[in-house]
This record gives structure tokens, C-alpha cells and sequence, in this order.
């Protein structure tokens, strides 16, 4: 993406691109009453290139997973378009989007309940193979799972054990197993991590960056949780209240954020140096009701920054610096980076 | 157990290590459950005892079920080698007995087979499309469970001819919503669960979820409503038969040896002690059975 570029702008490298996305909810539809909406996804905008890695960040609530899982078309968007490698998505039926399924997958952030617990792993792992290759011979399956289970660090003796004999971290080196099988070109992780230990997160994250260099996907990398998000994409975007609100490279981001939120999400990341001290943006108060977002910018109710500008109209997501898009009106602010802390 | 499963992580460098705790014990933990469930194991024990007893017994006993023998007519139990005696056309009531047994139990488990089938497929579809479809099959389901079973029965019975397949069936037509109901909650349960949701991730057809992946999440309810409904069918294919709609003589079973010792209840008690003894045995059995499956099979007893 080139510095002017909107981040509208069609791009034919892009593997996935996201055109004002929506996905409302309605909530308590009463009678012949109107029903109101949750706006768990609102007007997105964004586009992953081939082989990028794109992290999403955002506060529990933000909609993050609504939107990983709407690109995915697991759900159907209420409004704006997905295009995946070329072929508008946003309509697809079930049957249609069959065909396409081997070449996008969903890493579930819950390795615990994302596993069949009555299928032994090596049945969980075929599943790709039995539902998309039915002529395939038994035996030529068996070594494609072998083949599976070793390239996401579990042996082959593991395929005839079920799912509750492992941990978590190996439970989620199943569902990378099972989700890389067809070869995908874009992965969607949800949150794959933050289910599990510090010391297994690591060893997962790594497997994944190692997977995509191997087979060269895309990845949409869904967390809560900056540092790892940080050490993972090339491009962050920071999602507040089903909007993102910033995007941009994540050297850019790092140095210098544009959009108070991020600043927030920065100063929210825990230091490893006990001695170091710095001042913390805390955020007051809960992220507010979708059901009833604030008007204009829905951050304002939190910002340090606000000013009465900011109830006026919804932030348009604009150019700040080169491939760095925010959606904030006060661009004059010079907001504390991860690194000036 | 989720506890134990994250401590183990933190000392799990190397993911291939892989705790060869000996506790793939979870397969066998209900059938541990199952074994310290003492009016279960009677019933299984009683169970295989009948079964073998009806299959083997019939050839052991020296007397044709259908011999008639009219100068040994209401012999009392233990009588000239007749173990229970004999019954008003001088029948040997241990051979009629056992050969009632076969019928019975058959039927029993044939129109459990075909009521569990047909509840499974019912309870699946309805579970697992939910919305439409779901609400009318269960609206069905219901409106079944509305008429009373008894009159249902009798009322299919005049209208066919008895002979041991219908009735099966229609004892069966009787049982199946019991299954379907179980079935579709279960179902309706299971397909919102994340696993699910991968299979359609991976491009997996209703079809393939349904009877792949949900269906064998199900399994142990199933079982247990199919063996209680095996105890309901042997009940009810006694109670048509002894209303003589069921299996007819000299064709013997349960029921209609009832029927047949309502004359001589005075005189040769035994014709109705020993068939109502064998109803009892099974029914009570067969329950036993299930509750104790129910027990075992129960997954909320694995936390811990």
C-alpha cells in the first residue's frame, strides 16, 4: 500500500479485501416495537496483502472475533462486501463457499472446546481430507495426518489418542494441524494464544510464524494483547467498539501512535523491568454499550483528549504518515509511543 | 480436570513429551461407574441370564411347547418333570415359558432398534436445523406423546393383522418420541459448541456434521433411552397380548399366557406367577440397566 493510498483503495495483490463491513445484531425485538442494534462490527474497512500479517487489536467487546469470523463468512454480513482472492464473498451460500473453505481457515481461540471430543486426533485432522478428497485411500490419509501432526510439533503416535489427553498448547498445535491441512491462503487466528500459558504462547505464536513463511499465507492475527500482536504483523489495526481506529505498519504504530486509544492500549502493556517507571494513560470507565455507541467519535467518553469537537461526527479513517491511517480529529497530538515510556 | 491439563503446560518445553498418564482411563471410567452400580450389574446379569435361558433353554427341556397332554393337565410345579408344571391342555409351562421369553425379547429389542433409529434421525434433524424445520418436527413429536399410548395401541392392533412384525412396529411407532426428544435437546446443545463451527469452517455438509461429528456426542443418552424403552416394549407387547390383540395363540408370549392362567387363577396359580415373575424380571431389569447406564454415562461426573 502506498503512502496516499485510501485504505479503500483496491489493491490486486490483496488476498482479502474488506469494504465497509457491517454486522448488526438486533437485540430484545419486541412486538411491533423497533428492535434495537448491536453494532458489533461497524462500517470496517481493510485489505490483507498476500503473505502479510495483519494484527488486530482491541478490548474485549471491540469485535474483533465478529469480524474475523464475518471475513471468514461464518456469518452473514449486514452490510459492505468481502472479497477473497478476487471473488466477491459477501453473498456466498453455504454450498458455494464449500469449494473455497480449503483455502481459508479459523484458528479458535479455545482449544479446549474447538476439538471433537469423541474424534481421536488423527480422525479430528483427516476431517479436512474426508470432507474435501473422498476418494483418497485410508492409507494415503494416515500419512498426510503423520505428516500434519509432525509439522506443528506432535508425533504420529499421538493421532490414535483423543483430545483430552493433551494440554492446551498441544491442543491448539491440533487445531493448526487441522486447519493447515488443506494448505490455506489466508488464516484467520482468533485469539489463539490467550487461552493458554505465557510460557506455551511463545512456542504457539513461533509455530504460526513458522507455518506462514512455509506455506507463505496470510494471516489475520486476533488479540487482545499488543506485545504479541506486536511481535507477530507487519500491519496493525486497532478495533474500538466495532470501528477500527487506527491502522498503519507496525514500526509506525510503535513509534509514533496516532489515535488515543492506541496510546491507552500501549501504556496498558506490562513491564518486564519492575524498576522502570512511567506514567499510565488509564482509561476511565467501561468500553461503552454498542447497543447505544456515543455520538461521534465513540472513544470521546474515555479520551484524555477529548474536546467537544469530537461529538460532532463519526472520525473518518485518515492518511497521518506514510501507510498510516486513524481515525481521530485532533492530529496535532503528540501521543507517548510503546518505545517513550 | 481443565486445572490439571494448563499446570501440565508450564513444564511442557517440549510438546512431543506427552504425559503417558495411564488415564486414558476416561473411556473406561463409566464402565467403572457402571460396575459399582449394583442393581445395574443384577440387571445385566439377569439380563444375559434371560437371554441365554430363552436362546439355549428351549432345547434342553424336554418338552415341546406346543405338546399337548391331557391326562397331565394343571400338574403343579415340579411335577412329573415339568419344572413349573403344566397349563390347562396339559403344555409344559417351562418350555412355553422360555419360547414367550424369545418371542418377547425380540420383540422388545427389535422395536427398540427401530424406535431408537427412527427418535435418532428424527431428534438429529430437528436439533441440528433448529428454527423451521426443528419446531415442526418437535411440534410432531408432541402432538404423538398427546394420545394415550395404551388406546393408540389397541386401536392400531384391530385394525392389522397381529402377527409379531406389526406388532413390533407399532410398538415401536409408540417409543420413538421419547428418543427424538432427547436427541434433538442434545443435538441442539452440541452444534453451538466450537467444534461445530470448525467442521462448517472446514466446508463440511449438514449431513456430515449431524451424523459424523455431533451424533457421537450423543450416544450416551441414547443409550440409556434405548435400553429403558427395550423395558416399555416388553411391557407393552405383554399388555396387547394379554388384551388378546397381541400375539396370538398357540403362538406363546408373556401376555398371553397372563390371559390364558385369568380362569385358573384359583386353581393353578402358577400358570400367572411364573409369566408375570418373567415380566417383572425383564421390565425391572432393563430399567435397572438404564438407570445405571444413565449414571455412568453421565459426563458431569468426569469433573473432578
Amino acid at each position: 500500500m502506498s503512502h496516499d493510498d485510501k485504505p479503500t483503495a483496491c489493491d490486486p495483490s490483496a488476498i482479502l479485501e474488506v469494504t465497509g463491513l457491517s454486522q448488526w445484531y438486533a437485540i430484545g425485538a419486541r412486538f411491533l416495537g423497533p428492535a434495537q442494534h448491536l453494532r458489533a462490527v461497524d462500517n470496517v474497512t481493510f485489505s490483507l496483502a498476500r503473505q502479510e500479517v495483519l494484527g488486530l487489536v482491541g478490548e474485549s467487546g471491540s469485535g474483533k472475533s465478529t469480524l474475523g469470523r464475518a471475513v471468514l463468512r461464518l456469518i452473514k454480513p449486514t452490510s459492505g462486501r468481502i472479497v477473497f482472492e478476487g471473488q466477491d464473498v459477501t453473498h456466498m451460500s453455504r454450498g458455494q463457499l464449500r469449494p473455497l473453505r480449503p483455502r481459508m481457515q479459523l484458528i479458535f481461540q479455545d482449544p479446549f472446546t474447538s476439538l471433537n471430543p469423541r474424534m481421536t486426533v488423527g480422525e479430528i485432522i483427516a476431517a479436512p481430507l474426508v470432507i474435501h478428497q473422498k476418494g483418497m485411500k485410508r492409507r494415503r490419509r494416515d500419512e498426510r495426518v503423520a505428516e500434519a501432526l509432525t509439522a506443528v510439533g506432535l508425533s504420529e503416535r499421538h493421532a490414535r489418542r483423543f483430545p483430552h489427553e493433551f494440554s492446551g498448547g498441544q491442543r491448539q498445535r491440533i487445531g493448526i494441524a487441522r486447519s493447515i491441512m488443506m494448505e490455506p491462503r489466508l488464516l484467520v487466528a482468533d485469539e489463539p494464544v490467550s487461552a493458554l500459558d505465557v510460557s506455551v504462547q511463545a512456542q504457539i505464536v513461533n509455530l504460526l510464524l513458522e507455518i506462514r513463511r512455509k506455506l507463505g499465507l496470510s494471516l489475520l492475527f486476533i488479540s487482545h494483547d499488543l506485545a504479541v500482536v506486536g511481535h507477530v504483523s507487519d500491519r496493525i489495526a486497532v478495533m474500538y467498539l466495532g470501528r477500527i481506529v487506527e491502522i498503519a505498519g507496525v514500526r509506525s504504530l510503535f513509534e509514533r501512535p496516532r489515535h488515543p486509544y492506541t496510546e491507552a492500549l500501549f501504556s496498558a502493556v506490562p513491564d518486564t523491568d519492575p524498576t522502570l517507571r512511567r506514567e499510565r494513560v488509564v482509561l476511565k470507565g467501561d468500553l461503552p454499550s454498542p447497543l447505544a455507541p456515543p455520538s461521534g467519535c465513540a472513544f470521546r467518553t474515555r479520551c484524555p483528549y477529548a474536546i467537544p469537537a469530537c461529538a460532532a461526527a463519526v472520525p473518518e479513517l485518515r492518511v497521518v504518515g506514510p501507510a498510516h491511517f486513524a481515525a481521530c480529529i485532533r492530529e496535532e497530538l503528540e501521543l507517548r509511543s510503546a518505545g517513550n515510556r | 480436570m481443565s486445572a490439571t491439563l494448563r499446570a501440565g503446560d508450564v513444564a511442557m518445553d517440549d510438546a512431543v513429551v506427552l504425559a503417558d498418564t495411564p488415564e486414558s482411563a476416561r473411556g473406561s471410567r463409566p464402565w467403572q461407574r457402571f460396575r459399582h452400580h449394583r442393581l445395574a450389574m443384577f440387571g445385566s446379569a439377569a439380563i444375559f441370564i434371560l437371554v441365554l435361558a430363552t436362546v439355549v433353554g428351549p432345547w434342553l427341556i424336554p418338552f415341546d411347547e406346543l405338546h399337548i397332554d391331557i391326562r397331565n393337565r394343571f400338574a403343579p410345579p415340579l411335577v412329573g418333570g415339568h419344572i413349573f408344571g403344566t397349563d390347562q391342555l396339559g403344555r409344559d409351562l417351562a418350555a412355553r415359558l422360555l419360547t414367550a421369553g424369545r418371542l418377547s425379547l425380540a420383540v422388545g429389542f427389535s422395536a427398540m432398534l427401530i424406535s431408537a433409529s427412527f427418535g435418532t434421525l428424527i431428534g438429529v434433524v430437528a436439533g441440528y436445523y433448529g428454527g423451521l424445520v426443528g419446531a415442526a418436527l418437535m411440534r410432531f413429536v408432541d402432538a404423538i406423546l398427546c394420545f394415550p399410548t395404551i388406546f393408540l395401541l389397541l386401536v392400531l392392533a384391530a385394525f392389522i393383522v397381529p402377527n409379531v412384525a406389526m406388532i413390533t412396529l407399532i410398538i415401536a411407532a409408540t417409543a420413538w418420541m421419547e428418543v427424538a426428544r432427547i436427541v434433538a435437546s442434545q443435538i441442539a446443545t452440541l452444534r453451538e459448541r466450537d467444534f461445530t463451527l470448525a467442521a462448517e469452517m472446514l466446508g463440511a455438509s449438514g449431513t456430515y456434521i449431524m451424523f459424523n461429528e455431533l451424533l457421537r456426542n450423543a450416544i450416551g443418552p441414547i443409550i440409556v433411552a434405548a435400553t429403558l424403552t427395550v423395558a416399555r416394549a416388553i411391557l407393552l407387547e405383554a399388555y396387547i397380548s394379554f388384551l388378546g390383540y397381541g400375539i396370538q395363540p398357540p403362538m406363546a408370549s408373556w401376555g398371553n399366557m397372563l390371559n390364558n392362567a385369568q380362569q385358573y387363577l384359583g386353581s393353578a396359580p402358577w400358570l400367572a406367577i411364573f409369566p408375570g415373575l418373567a415380566i417383572t424380571l425383564a421390565v425391572t431389569s432393563f430399567n435397572f440397566v438404564g438407570d445405571g447406564l444413565r449414571d455412568a454415562l453421565d459426563a458431569r461426573m468426569d469433573i473432578g
